[in-house]
């Protein structure tokens, strides 16, 4: 019995890593690659890639995606001569591999019942959760890795012998380095409301959209507005995008990954979009409920499909909401101007600091005070 | 002396540095642009969109009246070439792109006509002056064409017949009345061309001077680049 259900456990283990990148991760960054420029151009008055097409499936130009991956895979990889040749080519995976890790911890959708997928509201007697790694660290799990994509910027910069690579990659760890302290701080409030890291349970808390009885179970941005902005702002500055794109800032030094053309570009240029996906994805966790869409719209569906379809649209509804996201981003990006680097480390350690620090003070205040 | 540091102080409001009001004014703006946009060309009302891009192949920009395109050669009232061969196109063509060689003209109100016009548009600069220069209205630029891509250097000098296949029939009084003209004219009675009188056409095709031309740039285009 043991072992079937060790087995049973690795295999939905590996069904659910597997479903993670290669059923939404990817495609989703993937897509997200030509919606940001059709996005943009929309913005901007224009009308943006619309032309790809497989035959007549057109789509308003969505094979974009694809006809850029060929383009990627057809072009010429080319490595400095002076570069290290070691590092410069693992350099794109230390920073596409972060976001893909990241993933792991986050609740993507209601217990999967095992054997009773086709009962209505029942109670699970095997239930599989919708959550690769159930991890009690959750979010420290999430720091870690996350910091640790600040090497693939440094180590191309680094590896590429080249000046303005290197002046990048110095951008990108000190930028890095400087807002995930912000970013740690502003967790540290939903800590103290739920009183627990796993990012599994921190979902479970907020199933009604707002709640005045047990403002705990309302979404986290009702309880944390100001942590809320004060991660969306830290999160921006990780993946290391308009506003916050110095360690690119192409009209000035291209950055770290100048010298990297052809697949080994297309890493950096979709693990980007990647981290944008996954940050969207922990900040919905944190604060918009994860795949809770309030309680009536959670307990109708519950209580009228069967198992496998209720978990089926909350997934779907989960993605609906990590997607909207990911536009909201998109939409910043193309709205603001770039910071200056002194602007931006003014920015992190004198006022984003400061008030992630009051916040965590304040909310520990109420909590104690309020006896919450 | 040391440099001296200005400090500048910069005024602003609580809200001004906290830059959110700013931030979501701004963000107001472009998903306002993004939502007219979107949806306007999702339901296929291009036109009231704000979008500017004209999808080139499909769609053309108009050009405006007094664009300057491919050369023409204009047509008299019977058919015949305006051209009278006076050679001041090619004087006053700063990239000397026109070559003329005149004939004798069988009409005996007008004494010359082009045997050979051929205009090289690669050299032509599009400067209009030939059209300008032009005191019978045969040449013009009115066509609101391009020069057309080409596979050899030869294949973009136009010659008469090319020239005068986009032609059209001019209403500009001709013959060297001088100053008031118009009165001039009204008082001589018109008459109808008769077509038995008139001399025949150019002869079709190239003349044999254009065919020379041609395969001596042949064969220049072919080995060494144009000397500017």
């Amino acid at each position: 019995m043991g072992y079937g259900t060790l087995v049973f456990s690795i295999l939905a283990g590996v069904a659910k890593i597997l479903f993670m990148i290669l059923g939404f991760l990817m495609p989703v960054a993937s897509i997200l690659t030509w919606l940001e420029r059709r996005q943009s151009s929309m913005m901007q008055d224009r009308l943006g890639p619309n032309r790809a097409n497989i035959g007549p499936f057109k789509a308003w130009g969505i094979t974009h995606f694809l006809a850029d991956a060929l383009k990627f895979m057809f072009k010429e990889d080319f490595v400095p001569p002076m570069a290290h040749k070691f590092l410069f080519m693992w350099a794109p995976v230390m920073a596409m591999a972060p976001a893909l890790i990241v993933a792991a911890i986050v609740p993507f959708g209601p217990p999967l019942c095992w054997g009773q997928l086709l009962e209505t509201g029942a109670a699970c007697n095997q239930p599989v959760p919708l959550q690769i790694a159930h991890l009690d660290i959750g979010l420290l799990f999430y720091f870690a890795i996350a910091s640790l994509s600040v090497y693939g910027a440094t180590l191309a910069g680094w590896a590429s012998h080249n000046k303005w690579a290197m002046m990048g990659g110095l951008r990108a760890s000190s930028q890095m380095m400087s807002y995930e302290v912000t970013m740690g701080m502003a967790v540290l409030g939903s800590f103290l409301v739920y009183g627990t890291l796993e990012p599994g349970a921190i979902n479970d808390f907020q199933t009604s959209f707002l709640n005045f009885d047990n403002w705990r179970a309302s979404w986290g941005i009702f309880s944390q507005p100001v942590g809320f902005l004060l991660f969306l702002t830290a999160a921006i500055a990780e993946t290391k995008r308009t506003p916050f794109d110095i360690p690119e800032g192409e009209p000035e030094i291209i950055g770290y990954f100048v010298e990297y053309s052809g697949l080994r570009f297309g890493l950096f240029f979709l693990g980007e979009f990647l981290e944008i996906v996954t940050s969207s994805a922990i900040m919905i966790t944190l604060f918009f409920g994860g795949w809770h869409w309030g309680s009536f719209i959670d307990g109708f569906l519950f209580s009228h499909l069967p198992n496998v379809l209720f978990v089926v649209a909350m997934f779907t509804l989960w993605a609906i909401k990590v997607f909207i996201f990911c536009a909201f981003q998109l939409l910043i990006r193309w709205s603001l101007p770039r910071f200056r680097s002194d602007q931006l480390m003014q920015l992190g350690w004198q006022r984003l600091l400061p008030l992630s620090i009051a916040n965590v003070v304040g909310t520990a205040i109420i909590i104690l005070w309020a006896q919450l | 002396m040391a440099i001296g540091v200005k400090v500048v102080t910069r005024p602003g409001s609580l809200s001004q540095q906290l830059y959110l009001p700013a931030i979501a004014e701004g963000m107001g703006v472009t998903f306002k642009h993004f939502v007219k946009n979107f949806f306007g060309n999702l339901v296929g009302m291009r036109k009231k969109t704000d979008i500017q891009t004209i999808e080139y192949p499909e769609e053309t920009k108009k050009y405006p009246a007094r664009h300057r395109g491919l050369h023409r050669l204009m047509l008299r009232e019977d058919g015949q070439t305006r051209c009278v061969a006076c050679m001041m196109c090619p004087t006053v063509c700063p990239a000397h792109c026109i070559t003329i060689v005149p004939e004798e003209a069988p009409d005996g109100s007008i004494e010359k006509r082009p045997k050979i016009f051929e205009i090289d548009e690669l050299r032509c600069v599009v400067c209009g002056l030939c059209a300008e220069a032009c005191p019978c209205d045969a040449i013009r630029m009115d066509t609101l064409e391009h020069a057309k891509p080409v596979y050899r250097r030869t294949d973009a000098i136009l010659d008469r017949e090319e020239l005068l296949s986009r032609g059209a029939k001019s209403v500009a009084v001709q013959g060297g009345v001088g100053a008031f003209w118009r009165e001039k004219v009204a008082a001589v009675p018109q008459t109808q061309p008769d077509a038995a009188v008139l001399p025949a056409g150019p002869p079709a095709g190239p003349t044999p001077v254009a065919t020379f031309q041609r395969a001596k740039l042949d064969q220049e285009s072919d080995q060494t680049p144009i000397k500017g």
